[in-house]
C-alpha cells in the first residue's frame, strides 16, 4: 500500500506586521508546518506502522528551497521520501488557487499511484480548505471532506466526517481515496532524535512543472489577486490598561456588574 | 457566455434547511441585481417541495428542486449542481462554506473547469467578480477577481437571512445519476461531545485557548472557574489536545454557548470559535495580541498576559 501525504509550508504573520502591494515582507512572515497537514502525516505514520503489510508513505509539497525545512520534519517523523515541485513560474505566480494547485499535485500524485491520499482540511494561511476534494475530482478517487477519525480496510475507508454544531457523519468511501484530515484526529509525534538523523539521508526529490510533464499555463486559474489589506478593527471593546492588579479590579467590577458570585 | 444568472444551492440535514441557506439568498439577489440576471435557488435531496417553499423568499426567481436522495452526499450532490449549472448557465455558483459545502465544491468547480474562490466574506461586481476573504488566520483582508462564470463559497453569518416570502416557480429539475458515480455511502449520523456538562447552558463561562500553553497550566483556570462559580469551556486547540474533553468545545463543531458572561482566556477568536460564543451577553477577552481578532466582538478587554491576571482576579473571588 502507499499512501501520499500533502505537506505546505505555511507562512504565520508577525503581531506587527506590515503591507506592502500585495506583499507581507519577509521580515514579518514565520514559518511552519501546516498544523492541519501534521495531524495527516501523523495519520499515515499511523497507518504505516499498523498494517500487516508494507506500506510506503511519501510527502508531496509544492514550495521554495527553504520549504524543505517543513518536510525534512515529516521524513523525521516517519515519512518514507518526499517529492518537493517547484520552479521559477512558481515563485513567480502571486496566487495559486485550490484548483490549479490540486492539478500541481495531481501530476505528483499520478506518478505515484498511491491508494490514498491525505491531505490537511486546510492551510493555515490561504485558508481555502478545497485542495483536498478537488485533487480528488482530478485523479477520479473516491474522497471525504473534514474526516477525524478514521479506519482503513483493503478496499475501504470507514471515516467520520466533522459536521457543524457537534454532529459526525459516519461515511465509507473506496479506495483510492483523498481524505482531508481535521486537527484533533490523533496525537501528532514529535519527532525524535534519531528521526531526524535519519531525516538527513532519506529521499526529497525536486520536480519542476515541466519534469512533471506541466504546461505553466496549468497555474491559470482565472484568479487574480487584487489587494491586501489589514481589516480594519471592528473593536468597541473598553479596554483595560495598568498593572495586572489595576486590570483584576476592572475586571472584578464587571464581573460583580454582570452578577457573578453574587449571592 | 452567461448572463448574469446566480445559482445557490441550499444545504439541509437531517430534515431541517441550514441557516445559511437562506444568507445564500442575501447574497445570491445583491449579486443578481448587480449582474442583471435572476436568482436561481436549488434544493437537492430530502423533503424538497417543503424546502422549495421555505427558500421561496424575496429575491428568489426560480426554485428547482431536484428530488435525489434523503441526506447530503457529495457525488450526488456534485452531479446535481453540475448539471443544473450547465441548464441555467449562470455566471455565478453560490455554494455555503461549510463542512458539506467543501465536501462537493471543489469537485464541481474542477469538473466545470471554473475557477472557485471559498470562504468569501464579501461579494461585489466590478469587470469580474470581487471576492473578499480572509487570510493568515483574519489577520489580513485578500481580495481576489475571479473571471465568470465562477463558483464561490460564503462564510455564514456573514449576509443576513432573507425572512420576506418571495414569489419564485418551483420547477422539478431531474438528473440522470449515473449509480457506479455514487462512490460514498453515508452511513448515519453521531452526536458527539455528551457527558458530564452541557456548557450550552451555563450562564458563566470561563473559556480557555491556547494561550494557556501547557496542560498544566489548566489548574489555573479551573481555579478560576471555581471562585467565579463558573463552567470551565475551551477553544478547539484545547480539545485537539486531549486536554479536556470534546464536552467543553465552544464553536462552529462544538457547542453554542449564549452565558451571561463568556471570559476568553488567551483565545485568538478564530471565525470558527466566534460562531459558538457571539451570543453571549457580556465577552470579556484577555489577551497578549492587542490585534486578536476576539477584541473585535469583546465587550471588555485586557490586552495582557493570562498568567499575570487571572492569580489576581482568582485572589478577589476566593471566599
Amino acid at each position: 500500500m502507499k499512501v501520499l501525504v500533502t505537506v505546505k509550508e505555511v507562512a504565520n504573520v508577525a503581531d506587527d506586521f506590515e503591507i506592502e502591494g500585495l506583499t507581507i515582507p519577509e521580515q514579518f512572515l514565520e514559518y511552519d508546518l501546516n498544523e492541519w497537514d501534521d495531524y495527516a502525516v501523523e495519520a499515515a505514520v499511523q497507518i504505516a506502522e499498523d498494517r500487516d503489510e508494507d506500506v510506503e508513505v511519501v510527502a508531496v509539497t509544492v514550495g521554495p528551497e527553504r520549504s524543505e525545512e517543513t518536510v525534512r520534519m515529516a521524513l523525521a517523523k516517519g515519512v518514507d521520501r518526499a517529492v518537493r515541485v517547484w520552479d521559477d513560474t512558481l515563485a513567480e505566480a502571486a496566487l495559486v488557487g485550490p484548483t490549479a494547485m490540486a492539478r500541481v499535485l495531481a501530476a505528483v500524485a499520478e506518478a505515484e499511484d498511491p491508494d490514498l491520499v491525505l491531505s490537511g482540511v486546510q492551510a493555515a494561511d490561504d485558508g481555502f480548505g478545497a485542495t483536498g476534494v478537488a485533487l480528488a475530482e482530478h485523479l477520479e478517487y473516491a474522497w471525504a471532506a473534514v474526516v477525524n477519525d478514521l479506519e482503513l480496510d483493503d478496499e475501504t475507508a470507514s471515516v467520520r466526517r466533522e459536521l457543524e454544531g457537534g454532529v459526525e457523519e459516519l461515511t465509507s468511501v473506496p479506495l483510492p481515496a483523498v481524505l482531508t484530515i481535521q486537527t484533533g484526529i490523533n496525537d501528532p509525534r514529535y519527532a525524535s532524535l534519531r528521526g531526524i538523523r535519519q531525516a538527513q539521508r532519506k529521499e526529497l526529490d525536486v520536480r519542476t512543472l515541466a519534469d512533471l510533464g506541466l504546461d505553466p499555463a496549468v497555474l491559470d486559474d482565472d484568479l487574480t489577486l487584487t489587494g491586501l489589506a489589514r481589516p480594519e478593527s471592528e473593536s468597541d471593546a473598553t479596554l483595560f490598561e495598568g498593572s495586572a492588579a489595576d486590570t483584576a479590579d476592572d475586571l472584578e467590577t464587571v464581573l460583580r456588574d454582570a452578577g457573578v458570585s453574587a449571592e | 457566455m452567461s448572463d448574469g444568472d446566480v445559482l445557490a444551492v441550499a444545504e439541509h440535514r437531517r430534515g431541517e434547511l441550514r441557516p445559511v441557506s437562506y444568507e445564500l439568498i442575501a447574497a445570491g439577489r445583491d449579486l443578481a441585481a448587480d449582474l442583471g440576471g435572476d436568482l436561481h435557488v436549488a434544493v437537492i435531496g430530502g423533503d424538497v417541495d417543503s424546502f422549495a417553499e421555505r427558500v421561496n423568499r424575496a429575491g428568489a426567481d426560480v426554485v428547482h428542486t431536484v428530488d435525489e436522495g434523503e441526506e447530503f452526499n457529495h457525488d450526488v450532490y456534485a452531479a446535481a449542481t453540475t448539471a443544473l449549472f450547465e441548464a441555467v448557465d449562470p455566471s455565478v455558483l453560490l455554494l455555503p462554506n461549510s463542512v458539506n459545502g467543501l465536501d462537493y465544491a471543489p469537485a464541481v468547480a474542477t469538473r466545470l473547469s471554473i475557477p472557485l474562490v471559498s470562504d468569501a466574506v464579501d461579494l461585489t461586481v466590478a469587470d469580474d467578480l470581487v471576492v473578499t476573504r480572509e487570510t493568515y488566520g483574519s489577520k489580513v483582508e485578500t481580495t481576489v477577481e475571479a473571471t465568470t462564470p465562477a463558483a464561490v463559497t460564503i462564510r455564514d453569518a456573514e449576509w443576513p437571512s432573507v425572512e420576506d416570502p418571495g414569489d419564485a416557480t418551483v420547477e422539478p429539475f431531474t438528473v440522470d445519476i449515473d449509480a457506479p458515480s455514487i462512490r460514498s455511502t453515508v452511513r448515519g449520523f453521531e452526536e458527539v461531545g455528551a457527558g458530564d456538562v452541557d456548557i450550552g447552558e451555563a450562564e458563566f463561562i470561563v473559556s480557555v485557548g491556547r494561550g494557556i500553553d501547557e496542560e498544566a497550566n489548566l489548574e489555573l483556570v479551573e481555579e478560576l472557574a471555581d471562585a467565579l462559580d463558573a463552567t470551565l469551556a475551551a477553544s478547539r486547540p484545547i480539545v485537539d489536545n486531549g486536554w479536556l474533553p470534546k464536552n467543553r468545545q465552544v464553536g462552529q463543531s462544538g457547542a453554542v454557548v449564549t452565558p451571561k458572561v463568556y471570559l476568553a482566556l488567551g483565545i485568538s477568536g478564530a471565525v470558527q470559535h466566534v460562531a459558538g460564543m457571539k451570543g453571549a451577553e457580556t465577552i470579556i477577552a484577555v489577551n497578549t495580541d492587542p490585534d486578536a481578532p476576539i477584541f473585535d466582538i469583546a465587550d471588555y478587554g485586557v490586552v495582557g498576559d493570562l498568567f499575570e491576571v487571572v492569580p489576581e482576579l482568582i485572589e478577589r473571588f476566593e471566599s
